[in-house]
């Protein structure tokens, strides 16, 4: 850090007229980039709480003149929105649960040097990664193992991500060993020294993990199109994908008792199916690029 | 992230011969490892069941497959349904469309992500960065499907934003979410408002890694600033650089199914099928699986041909591989 700060100020001391114009001139062109990451969002934020009117007469606002929750009150009152949004966050819990105890509890065995056939396996995930049999085939055995419209069918066939569980493997791998060899001696087993020990030490990066499977599951669109046919089952990216693509929608199809907003519903179910991401977010962001980091440090 | 992939290597010959003192050694591990076996049991039943065995059963790609009679009762066709492929008029036109969105992708996409990355260390401004950065990572973290939406609703005729905007721009009143002709600048802008920001990450990780002393050795020796950028900044950066264009080479083919898919309508459909959404639409739409598997099995072997192919040449100009 003072190295960094020195770097500054030497930087500073030897600042030309044409420097100091660079700067101002990258000031504004990230500030403008900054803006445009989030200003498509933010107009729909706003019109999620605008009027028919003015959703189809005003082209941009980030603020409604009009301010009204016209959208969300009609998709309270839809049982098909409400109910996928149930449903996913349901999925999205049990599913990361599931996903994140698989991925640890194979990426533990897998930190151990002397683990006989641990080269052969870490290979054949290395593996997975560049060759896979593709739609159909996983579709069939999904399939095969009668997992078709059950929500397990959203969950398991991605169970564990290759990337995440080598990384994973590579932080515990550098944790100090000598914490787990005095659990031993004091007469843990394997799955002890994991609870107790290894567990506890790596909690900012399984956090880290265990967002990014949340995101997956949630923002997934692939799964619920190929396993679910059930549209009773439909998750909220379904839906959103549903409402968002028709025309307009009738107070019927949305099973609702208030006659939707036409336009304001497909802006206000954007945003419902953003807000737990963002509100995710930062978390995610505290410790996404530590543990992205820390896990490929190799050890 | 350029090591993450690699996998311990024990020195050759390393490995006992086959003798009753092994089966013994065999034995004792078994013992003495049985606990971790047993964690790792849940894990290595996912990869058998939702990886290898489909790569078993994509053999179904050289048969005639009808459910009814299972895989082993289909009748073995041999590599028909790839020649059907490749002399389906449909290849050239899903090869084109396929290399031109990942052409997008690599070509535009890819250097702007590097820019942003050279923008953002020179900014000195740390409040300004940091918020920045902030803003710049969130659309990586939504769905295709908000993205998707949220391009509806900026595009819609009429009352879009951004339909609106270039409307006005290039005059034209179109219906750009149907016209065929927009079908790849709107790829390409999602493409590039959702992961710029994010792909930055790995390019501003490598920066930080820089040695601060060199950047002040060539202030002292004169050198302006992008002199440093050009010496000092960017070759920091070129490893990195290599590393992702293999690794975006061999996924050349993976165009990403969802945003395809969900940009895809009846107007656009010569331009917007790509390999993966071909996959979709002969195999779980139309019921086809044989061909489709095979189509599926065609993109995956040229897409590990080309993963080592690119790797194979990273090397051989002494740059560092990922395997």
């Amino acid at each position: 850090m003072t190295l960094l700060k020195k770097a500054q100020s030497t930087h500073k001391r030897f600042n030309t007229r044409a420097g100091r114009a660079f700067d101002v001139l990258n000031i504004v062109l990230l500030t403008g980039v900054g803006l445009l990451a989030i200003l498509p969002f933010v107009y729909v934020l706003a019109g999620s709480f605008a009027t028919e009117l003015e959703i189809t007469t005003r082209p941009f606002f980030v603020w409604p003149n009009e301010f009204t929750t016209a959208s969300y009150e009609s998709i309270l009152s839809s049982d098909v929105i409400v109910r996928a949004f149930a449903t996913t966050v349901a999925v999205t819990f049990v599913g990361t649960a599931v996903q994140l105890a698989l991925t640890v509890l194979m990426a533990y065995p897998l930190a151990k040097p002397d683990l006989p056939g641990r080269r052969t396996i870490l290979s054949l995930v290395v593996f997975t990664m560049v060759f896979s049999a593709g739609m159909i085939p996983t579709f069939l055995v999904v399939k095969d193992l009668g997992l078709l419209d059950s929500y397990w069918s959203l969950i398991l066939p991605m169970a564990i991500n290759p990337f995440s569980l080598i990384i994973i493997k590579n932080f515990f791998q550098q944790l100090p060993h000598e914490l787990e060899e005095s659990a031993k001696i004091d007469g843990a087993n394997e799955l002890q020294v994991l609870r107790h020990v290894v567990i506890p030490l790596s909690k900012p990066v399984l956090a880290t993990f265990a967002l990014f499977y949340a995101v997956g599951i949630w923002n997934d669109y692939l799964s619920p199109l190929l396993y679910l046919s059930d549209t009773s089952k439909w998750t909220l990216q379904m839906i959103l994908r549903q409402v968002t693509a028709a025309a307009s929608l009738s107070a019927d199809e949305l099973n609702s008792d208030v006659p939707p907003p036409a336009q304001g519903i497909k802006f206000a179910v954007v945003i419902i199916a953003t807000i737990p991401v963002l509100l995710a977010y930062p978390f995610l962001q505290k410790h996404f690029a530590k543990g992205m980091l820390i896990g490929s440090v190799k050890g | 992230m350029t090591t993450a992939l690699e996998v311990d290597r024990e020195p050759p010959g390393a490995r006992t011969p086959r003798t009753p003192a092994r089966r013994r050694r065999f034995r004792a591990d078994a013992v003495r490892y049985r606990w971790l076996f047993f964690l790792m049991l849940p894990g290595i039943l996912y990869f058998v069941l939702f990886r290898f065995w489909p790569m078993y059963g994509a053999r179904i790609a050289f048969k005639n497959y009808i459910p009814f009679l299972g895989i082993e009762g289909s009748e073995w066709v041999g590599l028909t349904h790839f020649q059907e492929f490749l002399s389906n008029p449909d290849f050239p036109r899903l090869l084109q469309n396929t290399l031109i969105v990942a052409g997008l992708s690599l070509f535009i996409a890819f250097p702007l992500t590097i820019v942003l990355a050279l923008l953002l260390n020179e900014l000195r401004l740390n409040i300004l960065k940091r918020t920045v950065q902030t803003l710049v990572y969130i659309p990586h973290f939504l769905s295709w499907t908000v993205v998707v939406s949220i391009t509806a609703l900026l595009f819609a005729i009429g009352n879009g934003p951004l339909w609106t905007f270039f409307g006005w721009l290039l005059g034209t009143d179109a219906n750009m979410l149907a016209d065929p002709d927009w079908f790849r600048p709107l790829i390409l802008m999602q493409e590039v408002w959702k992961n710029t920001g994010w792909g930055t990450i790995i390019f501003l990780a490598a920066l930080a890694g820089v040695d601060q002393e060199q950047y002040e050795a060539a202030v002292i020796d004169g050198a302006g600033r992008w002199q440093r950028v050009w010496h000092i900044t960017i070759p920091s950066i070129l490893p990195t650089i290599v590393v992702l264009l293999i690794l975006q080479t061999g996924q050349i083919l993976n165009t990403g199914f969802e945003q395809i898919y969900l940009m895809s309508n009846s107007l656009n459909r010569t331009v917007a099928d790509v390999f993966d959404t071909y996959v979709y639409f002969a195999g779980i739409e139309q019921g086809a699986y044989s061909y489709a598997t095979a189509v599926g099995l065609f993109k995956a072997i040229v897409g590990l041909v080309l993963i080592f192919g690119t790797n194979w040449l990273a090397k051989r100009f002494n740059q560092q591989g990922i395997f």
